[in-house]
């Protein structure tokens, strides 16, 4: 097997010097009676140009050919082959979590410039490196709300990601937490009269999404203000982190939870991406997940280690700040290098693209006789449709022209069955825009 | 190690510009002291050496306005006005301090951090319970391939048949593997797939009328078992390990009533050793109606040999980034699917694969007794690609992973018995544990071995862990070293231990060789700096 670097006779040698007859004498403490007798039954062994085989094979199986409106969490960006170069060097990709800091300054000194890229782009003090993904940050970012409020009841807004809100229902059920919803206002934004009247002493944090799941910007600032008043934290979900470049960040949030899969990330059929916890320096304590720290060594050299692990379950067991070991830190040096790349002008210029697309999508969809905008809040590269029939059919006849249309809103919201979230990106052009518009209207004039 | 640098102009300019400077002269100067490298560099060290390598700051601190990376290709749509489209939520200005460089500079700062770093691809990785193997390159290319990683989690489910006929045969591996019913590929890592077990055992109490109240943990476990165990709404009840390193079975019995939901156990232990009384072990919990929750951090002694279906556990996670190869990143991202018997089945977390008439694989959200969902999306997908292809590149010859493994553990047990202690006698299967109780008399305690042995060209193996051993050194080379690999650790290991009693200090101050000594973790805590700022002082590194 090419992987196993022993001849038969180094196994015999290597046998001779232990002293063992043969290699079972080495699983003689396994009881008898559940030692496997027989090989597995796996498919295999395959040559390495068989495994490409195989794989080229279930590729061509997927959508290639279509293009896609598709965002609502996953963003296709444009990704330079420096950040691939870079990632898949043996010394960054086949490295050990950097506990042994003498020997993995390169992954340290990398993981120090991502938080500090995270608190840049966020308005926020401190960021940790990293969180499973969007969701589980948010999740993340809740319970930290939580032991820093001694408070148990948690409103979050209708309108962040619904797996985002399934994930901190699944993590909230036995943690004590009670998670209740706030629906959105006409404009698509979180319906404040409805946050006025839940929002008690006794809530721990008001958890909004900007964008939100609709495409549209929170007012951060103002709700910030609201949460404060009964001393509830305001804890701010970002899943398409691009928006940071030419949106208001959401410096007054107490905590951002921040999905990191548009800095240079693969869509690659949901994961792995990256999250990132961000707050108040104030806070830091009660943040789940790895920092890495500059110090200095022995000589007074600047360095890097990983820093405040007494959070961290390997030293604090059942009183740690989160279950969390191994995280996404390969797709956090992806991010580190692809914000390097686009740097300050790149991300700006890739963000107002984004905006610039999503303006113009919109204003030929709505040419549309029919087909109207359905919220009115400011938005960055997604917005919601109202079509005069149900998504699903439109999305239907649409994938026989060779497009996967927009995000059917009615799968997660029951009273959304005619409404769809639109996405378009730097990647998406004018005239595969064109096409899609064309489409959806000779759909619309299909006989029902 | 002083390293000079020439910085030539051109050679047409004035000769005069041409400036030599020794670099980091200052900081450096400690190392110029009697303990030159030299001496540090013991003659037995053959798998290293030293070589210059480039100094590099912050990339923050290379920026200078108006340098570019990467540049997008022009605006095909009318370009729109922010300030207009946005309104107050307009971020006017790009973003503060955000690096401004050109390309040969972001790949020779990445480049020449990589340099500092250890890795697999350039030796042994010793650490215990981690699972440091090699990580093929093509699992890499495949997991990059259009059609694999261009794919939208919410496309349409007939555009995906690719994907989920990935997601089929990897579930269909990992029960063949397990010897479970049924398996999860959504949690993103191993303390995710303990979480997610601990939730399928909660809904299964509770679908009996009782959640119960505690959970079971030997004090050989990882940190993330309790850690897990309260966010599983859980108290976690510590068991002592017997005098041989194994669950006490008599106390157990003790311990085990109807208000014990379960017992996680890690098997092989932490200690390297299979539980040998795993089927007393089952009965007891069972008897009570508690179930068996096995980690399984240490499959890789277990692969192909035998299967903890078979001994009667209930649910495990697996660590696909420790027995299935797929790269550590320096930290993630990782796979923890879970393994299951078919009670627990009902529970498993969105979205489940089905396969529907004619074939047509699905994913369902529908499930009414699910836990929930635990991550978005469908699981770390990228990551299971990748373990696909290891299990295929073996098929059923996976089973000469796993007694090579075992056979570097044991070989590498037998040359340093004696020389370090080992507290527990108990045959050893993919790791092996010492103590530094020898070493210790002459002052040199685990961490200071560790260090040394960066010198001798090796990644330390796991210090002070498992917490039931003082001083442990744990050690678990996987199936990937070769034996000339081994006999340099056992080497290294051995040269080390003589240093200890013949020169301790130089054990105690190691590393000699790296790019930074020692670094001050106390200070790096108490005051915590964790991102660069434009004010902070320009680093020597940097000059």
């Amino acid at each position: 097997m090419r992987y196993l670097p022993k001849s038969p006779v180094e196994r015999q040698d290597m046998l001779a010097a232990i002293g063992a007859k043969s290699i079972d004498e080495l699983f003689e403490s396994i009881p008898e009676r559940y030692r496997l007798r027989e090989a597995l039954k796996l498919p295999g062994p395959l040559s390495e140009t068989e495994v490409i085989e195989f794989f080229k094979a279930r590729a061509a199986e997927n959508s290639g050919g279509y293009t896609s409106f598709l965002g609502a969490g996953v963003y296709s960006h444009l990704r330079s082959v420096i950040t691939d170069a870079i990632i898949q060097r043996g010394e960054f990709l086949t490295s050990y979590t950097p506990y042994q800091a003498e020997i993995t300054q390169g992954t340290l000194q990398a993981i120090f410039e991502f938080q500090t890229l995270m608190c840049q782009l966020t308005g926020q003090e401190v960021a940790n490196a990293s969180m499973y993904d969007g969701s589980t940050a948010t999740t993340e970012a809740v319970l930290m709300a939580e032991r820093l409020t001694g408070r148990q009841r948690v409103l979050v807004a209708r309108s962040v990601h619904p797996e985002y809100r399934d994930v901190l229902k699944t993590y909230a059920k036995n943690s004590g937490l009670h998670v209740e919803e706030i629906p959105y206002a006409a404009d698509g934004t979180l319906d404040q009269k409805a946050l006025q009247a839940a929002l008690k002493d006794d809530v721990a944090a008001v958890v909004v999404q900007s964008p939100n799941f609709f495409g549209v910007i929170e007012p951060v600032a103002g709700l910030s203000n609201t949460a404060h008043t009964t001393g509830a934290l305001l804890v701010v979900a970002v899943a398409e982190g691009v928006s940071l470049g030419i949106v208001k960040p959401p410096a007054e949030a107490d905590i951002v939870a921040m999905e990191a899969q548009s800095f240079g990330l693969a869509p690659s059929y949901g994961g792995p991406f990256a999250g990132v916890v961000a707050s108040r320096d104030k806070f830091v304590r009660q943040m789940p997940g790895r920092l890495a720290g500059q110090t200095t060594d022995s000589e007074g050299q600047r360095g890097f280690v990983l820093t405040l692990a007494t959070r961290e379950q390997h030293i604090r067991r059942e009183k740690a700040t989160s279950n969390i070991c191994t995280n996404q830190a390969l797709c956090a040096l992806a991010a580190t290098v692809h914000l390097t790349l686009l740097g300050k002008e790149g991300l700006r210029e890739m963000a107002h693209q984004n905006l610039s697309k999503a303006q113009f999508a919109l204003s030929e969809l709505v040419k549309i006789p029919g087909v109207r905008r359905a919220f009115d809040a400011p938005f960055f590269n997604e917005f919601t449709i109202e079509l005069p029939r149900s998504v699903k059919l439109v999305n239907a006849y649409m994938l026989r022209e060779k497009i996967i249309g927009p995000f059917v809103l009615g799968t997660a919201y029951p009273e959304l069955t005619k409404h769809a979230l639109v996405c378009v990106t730097e990647t998406t052009s004018r005239a595969e825009i064109e096409r899609f518009a064309a489409a959806l209207r000779r759909a619309l004039e299909q006989p029902l | 190690m002083n390293v000079s640098r020439q910085r030539c102009a051109a050679p047409w300019s004035n000769p005069s510009r041409v400036e030599i400077r020794v670099v980091g002269a200052q900081s450096r100067k400690a190392r110029e002291a009697p303990t030159a490298n030299q001496s540090n560099m013991n003659s037995k060290i053959k798998k290293a050496g030293t070589h210059t390598n480039q100094s590099e700051g912050l990339i923050f601190e290379k920026s200078s306005p108006g340098k570019r990376a990467f540049e997008l290709p022009p605006l095909d749509v009318p370009a729109a006005d922010p300030a207009k489209a946005l309104g107050a939520s307009h971020r006017s200005e790009g973003v503060e301090g955000f690096p401004e460089v050109s390309e040969i500079e972001v790949m020779r700062h990445f480049t020449r951090l990589s340099t500092w770093n250890y890795a697999i691809d350039l030796g042994m990785y010793p650490l215990g319970s981690c699972t440091m193997k090699y990580n093929p390159r093509v699992n890499e290319f495949v997991a990059r391939l259009d059609g694999i990683a261009t794919e939208h989690p919410y496309q349409p489910q007939e555009l995906s048949q690719g994907c989920l006929k990935i997601l089929q045969l990897l579930e269909k591996c990992l029960l063949e593997i397990t010897g479970m019913d049924s398996v999860t590929l959504q949690p993103a890592a191993g303390a995710q797939g303990e979480l997610t077990g601990l939730l399928l055992i909660r809904a299964y109490h509770e679908k009996n009328g009782n959640p119960r109240r505690k959970v079971l943990i030997p004090d050989s476990a990882h940190g993330t078992n309790p850690a897990t165990a309260v966010i599983a709404g859980y108290e976690v009840e510590n068991i002592k390990s017997e005098s041989h390193g194994q669950i006490d079975v008599e106390k157990l019995r003790d311990l085990v009533t109807e208000d014990v939901a379960a017992l996680m156990i890690t098997n092989p232990s932490t200690l390297g050793i299979f539980e040998e009384r795993i089927p007393e072990i089952t009965e007891i919990l069972h008897a009570k109606g508690a179930l068996l929750y096995m980690d399984g951090a240490n499959m890789n002694a277990l692969t192909g040999v035998t299967r903890p279906g078979d001994l009667g556990v209930d649910v495990m996670h697996l660590n696909l980034h420790k027995t299935f190869s797929t790269p550590h990143g320096g930290g993630g991202p990782g796979a923890g699917p879970v393994a299951m018997k078919k009670i627990l089945e009902p529970f498993r977390p969105v979205p489940i694969l089905v396969e529907k008439e004619g074939g047509r694989l699905a994913l369902d959200q529908m499930r009414p007794d699910s836990i929930g969902r635990v991550k978005a999306f469908s699981g770390n997908f990228g990551v299971l690609v990748r373990a696909l292809a290891y299990i295929l590149a073996y098929g059923p010859g996976v089973r000469q992973a796993t007694e090579d493994a075992v056979l570097n553990a044991n070989y590498i047990r037998k040359h340093l018995e004696g020389v370090f202690d080992l507290p527990y006698s108990l045959p050893s299967m993919h790791e092996v544990v010492f103590s530094d109780a020898i070493q210790k008399k002459n002052g040199v305690n685990t961490m200071d071995i560790a260090k040394r042995l960066i010198d001798y060209g090796f990644h330390p193996y796991t210090t002070a862990f498992p917490l039931i051993v003082p001083g442990a050194l744990m050690i678990e080379p996987t199936e990937s070293e070769s034996r000339e690999e081994c006999d340099l650790f056992i080497d290294a290991m051995r040269s080390i231990a003589e240093e200890a009693a013949t020169n301790p200090e130089l054990v105690k101050t190691a590393p000699h060789t790296t790019r930074v000594r020692r670094l001050d973790e106390v200070g790096a805590a108490r005051k915590p700096i964790l991102r660069w700022k434009p004010e902070s002082p320009r680093s020597k590194a940097a000059d």
